[in-house]
Order: structure tokens, then sequence, then C-alpha cells
């Protein structure tokens, strides 16, 4: 298991980004962690409302997190940091598009 | 960048794991690099019909809603499902930076079959929301809702195929630069929908049954 674990030199390359058995397996204990949070506290009415929602959403976004860190290299990328500034870049096109749909379409209902 | 026609030496690189530096190794990271291009672009697809669905969920029509209709212990299965098979091709890709073929195709396999079963369940569930009379032209919220998680699954059943033609690869050329790009290529691919998954099951199914 652990012959090819330590990447220390920063100038081979992708060859560091293979990740190791143990942060696939943090990952996903943490992806399944963040699974039953919103399951146990939204199912069994716990939380209700705002709070749930706020609960939703953040598990959501800390399993989008745990993925790109342990599943998805992001994080042992090499300079320059391309795919993260892809990301990025991405990301704010999609928060732009949802957000501002959500926004312009409420007013329009509250208009009508 | 002159090398990068040179797959005739790749045979066998993949095994030792070693940090030849020959070229092809900059190029194949390159496209690597082009699928994550697309994928991005693929969020911004995801994002559009995201918008829609926040958009239109509520626009029933006098048809069912959300929480009338969605059927939580099948969703939480397809999302353990998913979860785990996102996990798997990880460990796949373990097996071929290690040079380990066989294991390979082995957490591949078990890949496609937890890709399979997640398919498989998400088309029982719409068959019988179609049954109950939920079809994709009965309100906004419908069409919304089979266009977005519809699109996902159709990206996960374009994985399934696209793994099988891998181990069809795998089989005949074995782990060459070429098949090791690929199979991270795919490795990407598949955690990237696992993340679109996330956010169905946060947005479309919790938010929807709460």
């Amino acid at each position: 298991m652990a012959q090819h674990q330590t990447h220390s030199h920063d100038s081979h390359g992708e060859h560091e980004s293979h990740g190791s058995l143990k942060s696939y397996v943090l990952g996903f204990v943490l992806s399944l962690i963040l699974t039953a949070i919103p399951l146990i506290f939204v199912l069994n009415d716990i939380v209700e409302g705002t709070a749930a929602n706020v609960i939703l959403l953040a598990t959501a976004v800390l399993q989008f997190v745990v993925q790109l860190f342990f599943f998805m290299h992001l994080r042992e990328e090499k300079k320059p940091r391309w795919n993260l500034m892809a990301l990025i870049l991405g990301l704010v096109i999609v928060l732009v598009i949802v957000l501002g749909s959500i926004w312009i379409m409420g007013n329009n209902e509250v208009y009508q | 960048m002159a090398h990068n026609a040179n797959h005739a030496v790749s045979q066998g690189h993949g095994h030792d794991h070693d940090h030849g530096h020959d070229g092809h190794h900059d190029m194949e990271a390159l496209r690597q690099m082009g699928f994550w291009l697309f994928l991005i672009t693929d969020c911004i697809l995801f994002g559009t019909l995201f918008a829609t669905y926040l958009v239109l969920h509520n626009n029933t029509a006098g048809g069912p809603t959300a929480s009338e209709l969605f059927e939580m212990p099948g969703v939480i299965a397809e999302t353990f499902i998913l979860l785990t098979s996102s996990f798997t091709s990880g460990l796949a890709v373990l097996c071929m930076h290690k040079g380990n073929r066989k294991g390979l195709i082995g957490w591949l396999i078990v890949t496609i079959i937890l890709g399979a079963s997640f398919v498989t369940l998400e088309v029982t569930e719409f068959l019988k929301m179609i049954d109950e009379g939920a079809k994709i032209s009965t309100s906004a919220f419908l069409s919304s809702f089979y266009t977005l998680v519809g699109t996902h699954g159709l990206h996960v059943s374009v994985g399934l195929v696209w793994m099988i033609a891998l181990i069809i690869q795998l089989t005949r050329h074995g782990i060459t630069p070429v098949t090791t790009r690929k199979i991270n290529i795919i490795s990407l691919y598949w955690h990237f929908l696992d993340v679109v998954w996330i956010f169905v099951f946060t947005i479309v199914y919790m938010m929807g049954v709460m």
C-alpha cells in the first residue's frame, strides 16, 4: 500500500496527484457523514425552515469540497493552478445564473 | 511539444511507476486538463438546469407537488450507491498507479455494477411516477425535474458505456500512458457526477420533501 504515497517532489507533474488509499478512505467516510447529517436532521424534523436549508446547503457544499480535495486531488495541483482557476470561473458563472434567475424570476412573481 | 506522437514507446511505462519525462507525459497531462475544462462547461449546463428547476419548482399546475411525489428510501439508496461508486472508481485509479491491471479492471467492474444499480433505481422511480400521472408534460415543475434529473442519469449511463469501452482497451493494451490518462479522465467524470448528484439530492429531493 505504502510504496508510492509519499509525493514530496514537486517537480514530478501530475504524478503527485494520485492520492493514497488513506485519503480516499478519509474522503469516503467524510462524504458518508456529510450525507447522513442532513438525512438525520431534516427527515426527523429536528430542524425546520431556514435552519434546515442552511444545514442542507452547508453539508452539500462541504461534501463538494471533500470530493474536490480527496477524490479529484485539486489541492495537489502544481502551480500555476489552471484547474482551480477554471473551476472558480465556472462556479462564478453558475452562481450568477442560479442566483440571478431566482432573483429576477422572484421579482416577476411579485410584480405580476 | 515536439514528441507528442511517441506513443510507440508507451508499453510498460505505467507499470514501474517511474518519473521519466519522455514528452508524451506532458501531452497527456494537457489532454487531462482539456477534459477538466469540459467538466467546467458541464457544470454550467447543470447550473442552468438547476436555475430552471429552482424557478419553476412551485409551478405544479394542479399536478402533484414534490413532497407528494418523492419517495425518499429509493433516493437515499441511490445517493449512497453513487457515493460508493465514486469511491470505488478512486480505488481503481489507485490500483492503476500501482500497475495492478486486475485490480483496476475489478474496481471498474464494481463501479459499473453500482452505476447500473443507480440508473435502474432511477428509471424505476421515473416509471412509477409516470404511472401515477406525474408526466413530463404535467407541469412546469415536472418538466424541469425530469430534465435536470434525467440529464444527470444520462450522464451516468454514458459513463457506464465509456467504462466498458475502457475495460476492453485495458485488456487489449494494458496500462499505458494513454489508458492511464483515459482512466484518470473517467474517474474525474465519475467524481463530478457524484458531486452533481449531491446537489440534486439536496436541492431537489431533500428541500422538496421538507
